[in-house]
């Protein structure tokens, strides 16, 4: 049984009793985000093994034979498509959008609760067929996560029989998950808030998961058109994609297909998707920023047009991938502009969140860690893409490890950070407990010295022209010795970040029995998910009556109030002024 | 990508500006300010939700539709020589959604034997045009044009079937609708459903008209 969104409980209901209505075919949108997390974050550490084994081949290239050059382009395959998509994109949307929105709003639920469980089964079965891969004759494939034909189906690259149509599978699977998914999360946003929450009352958060749901909804099709159309190449013997050529010595069939149009599909999608998993990130963080250091979101509405700015502009700016594919001079010019005008908004974000802490009173908790640990790296994957946004800066870097050590800086640390963040953040109310704060600090220093570690030398290392997914460099005149000192050096720091990150899991599956009893809201912030009768929230979330909200979610430290919070759903003392306006009017 | 996607892109973002610009220079968030109107947009929940799918729906057929134009516009693109059926097909699709929006006017009005003749009328003229299009593949085949051949017979058999399996999808909606409303459920507990169903066939039909023309044309 499911509740509606927005209904005052006045006839009790008919809750779910057994084990598997409660956590296998649930409906409560708190039970699918957990699935979906636990789902993602399982598939994470698979892509995190895999980068593992990659490290230690490329740290030290005699050692290890079970990783030959086949296996090392499927690992690099596998680990790209997995983190960008099935991790990072599952769990921002499906595990917190789930959790965070119809809390957040004031909602007992999604809206279309059944379609919302669908999404999960779909997403596990995407999950399924992928990892499928491996197993099958061929393995997975091997063709780099951006899957470019007309290598991806030729009989060269490892994975190209039914590795490459499974990957294409599960792909289309994910994305008719998502689809249902998002339907839900822009139509609760939409349709299902409480009374009193305007939009411009939202958290940040919120904002920023729904508009990366928009991105996803409307940039997804993109992949699902290619991945069709290259489904149909492999199988049917189409040529959308295949031009005429040949393969091991052998004319093939295929004739007058362009492997262009797939680049164009693929980073029509590709470019919005960085910012699927940037947006809810940025949300977070905002939040996460505001509440330790119990001071209002600096420029609030700014913030709200900077995440709508960046979305819309994400989708003109996604030939910046395609630099060396010989385009036009001035469509480069033009997609140079684009992107650079992008960093607009996105540099407004920053100055906004330093600005937040600025003479805040922070408190140097592990998510407040993590909040400000995002904004280091997000800094300096950022700069770099200033970089790679100009066309003759970025052909002599494009295919270096100076791309990889930017898009792991700006779209894999930071990111993960704010995961990270947000778990430490909302596990109390998740779960009922409370962590173990020194070993989430220790995980804190590990895991964010240590990116720092693996990824600056790569900077420097794409400088000096290291191609990136290459298995080895053998002798190449014109590789230094340093290079194979450096590779060693980050393949060390790799395995130590690996190994931090046990300690991650140990302190939340300890915490969940050993870890302290969490008060409700013990971040004392202003949100209405902390607001919530009971900790872990029950099914429908607010007891018999709906939450009904006075102020937008940042009113810390208000002068004259009595605490330094007032949650939001806290009616309007007259004789009190907000944070925001106090001393402009009273 | 190509003019069709963005003017795609433009539209789409007009509607959204349209729907929630006024709530976005609202200061909701100064205390004591007026709350306000709540939902976004008034209407129902699933309304909304039909009309989001529409969205993602367009920009998949404009993706489609682009890669179409993008790869005709090379030098090598030779024309499909389409099969007439197709021409009958559009006539049946039309009538199809006439019926359909008979039906939607007769559900507003409470009126059971008009909505029982309207809605299925209007799915049977959705089936015939899926057959008729099967139709125009055979004969495609037929004349020794299949998917190996050149990209401008595969891109006919692509976007006739990817329109053809939304078709279906809408189908089945009106599947489950028919037998709810052959179970004696009330009129006004079929409004919703009939007038969605409404809406996708209008839309479909829409969609049928932009890949049409981009076959006859682009
Ligand atoms: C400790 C963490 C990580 C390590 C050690 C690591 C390591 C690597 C390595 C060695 C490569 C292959 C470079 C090459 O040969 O070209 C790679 C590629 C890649 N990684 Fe990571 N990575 C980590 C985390 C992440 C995360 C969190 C993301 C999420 C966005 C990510 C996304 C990617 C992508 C998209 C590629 C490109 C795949 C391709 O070239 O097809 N990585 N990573
Ligand atoms: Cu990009």
């Amino acid at each position: 049984m499911a509740y509606v969104a927005i209904a005052d409980r006045d006839a009790p209901i008919h809750d779910p009793h057994t084990f598997i209505e409660k956590y296998v075919w649930s409906q409560d949108h708190k039970v699918i985000a957990i699935q979906y997390a636990l789902v993602a974050i399982f598939v994470g550490l698979v892509a995190l093994v895999l980068s593992g084994l990659m490290r230690l081949q490329l740290g030290f290239p005699e050692s290890f034979h079970f990783v030959d050059p086949s296996h090392y382009l499927q690992f690099v395959t596998m680990h790209g498509m997995i983190m960008v998509i099935y991790l990072l994109t599952a769990l921002f949307l499906g595990g917190f959008g789930n959790y965070l929105i119809p809390l957040m709003c004031g909602a007992r639920d999604m809206v279309f609760p059944y379609m919302n469980m669908l999404s999960f089964w779909v997403y596990l079965l995407a999950v399924l067929v992928l990892l499928s891969s491996f197993f099958v004759p061929g393995g997975p494939t091997g063709a780099g996560w951006t899957l470019y034909p007309p290598q991806s189906v030729f009989a060269g690259t490892p994975g190209a029989g039914l590795g490459i149509i499974l990957m294409l599978v599960s792909l289309a699977f994910f994305i008719v998950a998502f689809t249902m998914g998002g339907l839900n999360y822009v139509t609760t946003v939409l349709q299902a808030r409480c009374r009193g929450m305007t939009l411009m009352r939202m958290p940040l958060s919120v904002w920023g998961i729904f508009m990366a749901t928009i991105l996803g909804l409307l940039a997804f099709p993109a992949l699902l058109v290619s991945a069709v159309m290259m489904t149909l190449d492999g199988t049917l013997g189409t040529s959308f994609f295949l031009p005429a050529t040949t393969s091991m010595g052998q004319p093939l069939d295929h004739h007058g297909g362009s492997p262009l149009l797939f680049q164009h599909l693929f980073w029509f999608f590709g470019h919005p998707e960085v910012y699927i998993v940037a947006l809810p990130a940025f949300g977070i963080v905002s939040d996460l920023l505001s509440t330790h250091a119990r001071k209002n979101i600096f420029g609030y509405r700014m913030m709200v047009w900077a995440i709508l700015a960046i979305g819309g502009l994400s989708f003109v700016v996604w030939a910046h991938h395609m630099y060396v594919s010989g385009m036009n001079p001035y469509f480069g010019f033009f997609f140079a502009t684009t992107t650079l005008i992008i960093a607009v908004p996105t540099a407004i974000k920053v100055y906004n969140w330093v600005l937040t802490l600025w003479k805040g009173d922070i408190h140097l908790t592990v998510p407040m860690m993590f909040a400000i640990g995002f904004i280091f790296t997000f800094v300096h994957g950022g700069l770099t893409g200033l970089f790679l946004g100009n066309v003759t800066v970025d052909l002599p870097l494009s295919d270096t490890y100076f791309v990889v050590g930017h898009f792991h800086m700006v779209m894999g640390v930071s990111p993960i950070l704010v995961v990270f963040g947000a778990i430490y953040h909302w596990y109390p109310k998740i779960t009922g407990r409370m962590w173990n704060v020194k070993l989430g600090k220790l995980h804190f220093w590990f895991t964010f010295l240590g990116t720092y570690a693996i990824y600056l030398p790569m900077h420097y290392l794409g400088i000096l022209g290291v191609p990136r997914r290459y298995f080895a460099l053998g002798n190449t005149v014109f590789i230094p010795d340093s290079v194979h000192t450096i590779n060693k050096v980050i393949t060390i720091a790799a395995l130590i970040v690996a190994a931090a990150q046990i300690v991650f899991l140990y302190n939340l599956i300890v915490s969940l029995r050993r870890g302290e009893k969490a008060p409700v809201n013990p971040w004392r912030a202003t949100t209405l998910e902390w607001q919530t009768p009971d900790t872990p929230p029950k099914h429908g979330n607010w007891g018999p009556r709906l939450p009904e909200v006075h102020r937008w979610a940042y009113d810390y430290s208000v002068p004259g109030a009595k605490e330094d919070f007032i949650p939001q759903n806290e009616p309007v003392d007259p004789r009190l002024g907000s944070g925001r306006d106090h001393g402009i009017r009273h | 990508m190509s003019p069709v996607t963005v003017t795609v892109a433009l539209l789409v973002g007009v509607v959204i500006w349209v729907l929630v610009a006024r709530r976005l220079t609202a200061r909701s968030w100064e205390t004591g300010s007026e709350a306000g109107d709540i939902a976004a947009v008034r209407m129902a929940p699933a309304r909304l939700g039909l009309w989001i799918f529409l969205a993602v729906v367009t920009s998949l057929f404009s993706l489609f539709l682009s890669a179409y134009s993008m790869r005709s516009h090379h030098g090598d693109w030779s024309h499909v020589m389409l099969p007439d059926v197709l021409w009958i097909n559009t006539a049946l699709l039309v009538i199809g959604s006439i019926a359909m929006q008979f039906a939607r006017h007769a559900v507003g009005r409470g009126l059971l034997q008009r909505l029982k003749l309207g809605l299925i009328a209007g799915g049977l003229f959705a089936i015939a045009f899926l057959a008729g299009q099967l139709v125009a593949w055979g004969q495609l085949r037929d004349s020794g044009q299949f998917v190996q051949g050149d990209p401008a017979t595969a891109f006919f058999y692509l976007l006739t079937a990817v329109h053809g399996l939304h078709l279906l999808g809408g189908l089945w909606v009106w599947g489950r609708t028919m037998k709810r409303l052959l179970q004696g459920v009330e009129v006004v507990d079929l409004r919703l459903s009939v007038e969605l169903c409404t809406i996708y066939w209008h839309y479909l039909m829409l969609v049928w008209f932009a890949l049409f023309g981009a076959l006859l044309y682009l």
